[in-house]
């Protein structure tokens, strides 16, 4: 569909929805963990954009309440939650070393492309005005993926999970105009819920490895004399 | 053809001349703004805005000091880079559009001029054969090497929405869309931002105001030259930025620009371009003043970005865009 032949505020919805692709680009890239937070919780407030101007869009009241609960939990709640463990764990200042990074934006780049030919048969059945954007979801959803593949350190994973969560819940808005009412609550509440149960995997990998990068996680104790893992469980666990 | 043609095109000619002449004249002034709104910010005394014709006038009247070994493309590289630099300053429109001269050159055409002044700025500088020299024009063909392809990415963006690369054109259908909310050129705009910034040798990747050895970049390749010749490369380097600031406002920015050539519409249009060039000058003011300098080998991430910025402006306009 031609970008003119729509109203402004369909226009608005494309503009959000290219910003939400953008943050993801930048999450991909990013080596801090604060400003990683701080861009997850960009990506959330531009999705609740997103969702609201849909509501007003196609008259759908209940995508209102969506972007309510977005704005709370992935503007507010996950992003504090983060942010307040990445304090108590000591690692706000920390920064990872992404190998070639250009490389990773390239590969990003890639899966857009790839995410566009393969939602061309989607956008030719569908009749929203929203249609074209659901390349771009399906692009949200594949970067987080690549973000959890390509990143070594678990904060920067469980963003790229949510992150996932995101790309979902964009795909329902623009493709269905939402989910039901109740799986939306549903799966807000598995991500808050989630994201509890990884501040708890964190302390259980700071406390085995010292640090929060899981590749820690690929070596067995028992090659590795080094490792301090079975030392502590055993005087852990009595 | 009859007379009324001829006169109509003489005058549009005339026009295009002036323009250019315009151009040419009034980029020392942007230049002499920005310095002084840097200064404002920057809580120093002030110079007037007038100041960099002066420097341009005591520039031209000094002798000149060449170096011992200095070959014929030494000479010869102050006329060639502003000779490109003010022919590339044809192409762009300032006041009007549909000007002779636009039908001349496109923007690849424009970055290739870009690219010839600055490979004999180059070549100059290694031509002497002093250390400073081969480090600057490394160091700038590196730069360069990054920001060309950022900013090639940023004219296709561009004329996949305009239908061509021809600047006058292009700039006549962002008129007639009207108000429309495009993605790519959000980011097209941001891309070309940062790659104007990096080409014009500006903070973060450059710092025009040093001559620190170990930072600079494009003053490094000049140090070497004086007299006229220093006068011409830096009039030539003050019209590059304001080839950036006139692009950047004639994209994203059209409106005001003068479509016919009546006395009132070229009026309108010189009052625009003055106040949109001005804003943007304050704006790269405040960038400027805001950040620092940052290490040469963080130029290429800068450059990156604007090449991821630019690749995005393209995938949105193709995927957001454009479709069934």
């Amino acid at each position: 569909m031609e970008l003119t032949s729509l109203g402004l505020y369909s226009q608005a919805i494309i503009v959000f929805a290219a910003l939400v692709l953008f943050t993801s680009f930048v999450m991909l890239a990013q080596p801090r963990i604060q400003p990683l937070i701080y861009t997850f919780a960009w990506q959330g407030l531009l999705l609740a954009v997103v969702t609201a101007l849909v509501a007003l869009v196609s008259n759908h009241p209940h995508l209102y309440i969506s972007a309510a609960l977005t704005l709370v939990l992935k503007v507010g709640l996950i992003p504090w939650l983060l942010y307040r463990l990445s304090i108590r764990l000591n690692m706000n200042y920390e920064t990872e070393s992404i190998t070639h990074p250009s490389m990773l934006l390239l590969g990003g780049a890639g899966l857009v492309v790839f995410s566009y030919f393969i939602a061309v048969p989607i956008v030719h059945l569908s009749g929203l005005a929203t249609r074209n954007t659901i390349a771009v979801s399906i692009a949200v959803e594949l970067l987080g993926m690549l973000i959890m593949i390509a990143r070594k350190t678990a904060m920067a994973q469980v963003i790229g999970f949510m992150s996932m969560e995101n790309g979902l819940f964009f795909a329902a808005v623009v493709s269905t105009y939402g989910m039901p009412l109740i799986v939306e609550l549903g799966v807000a509440f598995d991500v808050m819920v989630a994201s509890i149960v990884f501040g708890v995997f964190f302390f259980h990998l700071r406390d085995s490895f010292d640090s929060l990068d899981v590749s820690h996680l690929n070596g067995l104790s028992e090659t590795d004399e080094a490792m301090p893992l079975p030392e502590a469980a055993e005087v852990e666990q009595p | 053809m009859n007379s009324l043609a001829m006169s109509s095109l003489s005058i549009a000619w005339a026009l295009a001349a002036a323009q250019t002449l315009i151009f040419i004249a009034a980029a020392p002034l942007l230049a002499g703004w920005v310095k002084r709104l840097k200064c404002h910010l920057q809580n120093r005394a002030a110079p007037t805005v007038w100041q960099p014709y002066r420097d341009l006038a005591k520039l031209m009247r000094k002798d000149m000091v060449l170096a011992e070994n200095a070959s014929w493309l030494f000479r010869a590289t102050p006329y060639i880079v502003f000779g490109a630099t003010g022919l590339a300053a044809a192409a762009v429109p300032l006041i009007v559009v549909h000007l002779p001269t636009a039908a001349i050159a496109d923007l690849i055409v424009l970055v290739g001029f870009f690219a010839l002044a600055r490979f004999f700025t180059a070549l100059a500088a290694l031509d002497i054969g002093t250390a400073f020299g081969g480090m600057g024009a490394s160091r700038e063909m590196t730069v360069a090497a990054l920001a060309e392809p950022a900013m090639l990415m940023v004219v296709f963006t561009l004329s996949m929405t305009a239908g061509t690369t021809n600047l006058s054109t292009a700039t006549e259908t962002v008129l007639q869309a009207g108000v429309v909310l495009r993605p790519s050129f959000l980011f097209a705009l941001f891309a070309l931002a940062m790659v104007a910034v990096a080409e014009c040798g500006r903070i973060p990747v450059d710092n025009p105001a040093t001559h620190l050895e170990l930072t600079m970049l494009h003053e490094a390749m000049i140090l070497e030259y004086g007299g006229r010749h220093l006068a011409l490369i830096e009039w030539a380097s003050q019209i590059k930025l304001m080839i950036y600031a006139v692009l950047i406002v004639d994209f994203f920015f059209p409106w005001g620009i003068a479509r016919d050539f009546d006395a009132v519409s070229l009026a309108v249009g010189v009052g625009a371009v003055t106040a949109k060039v001005m804003l943007l000058a304050m704006l790269l003011a405040a960038w400027e003043s805001v950040l620092a300098k940052m290490r040469l080998f963080r130029a290429p991430q800068f450059l990156g970005f604007a090449f991821l910025l630019a690749l995005l402006g393209m995938l949105t306009s193709i995927v957001l865009e454009t479709g069934s």
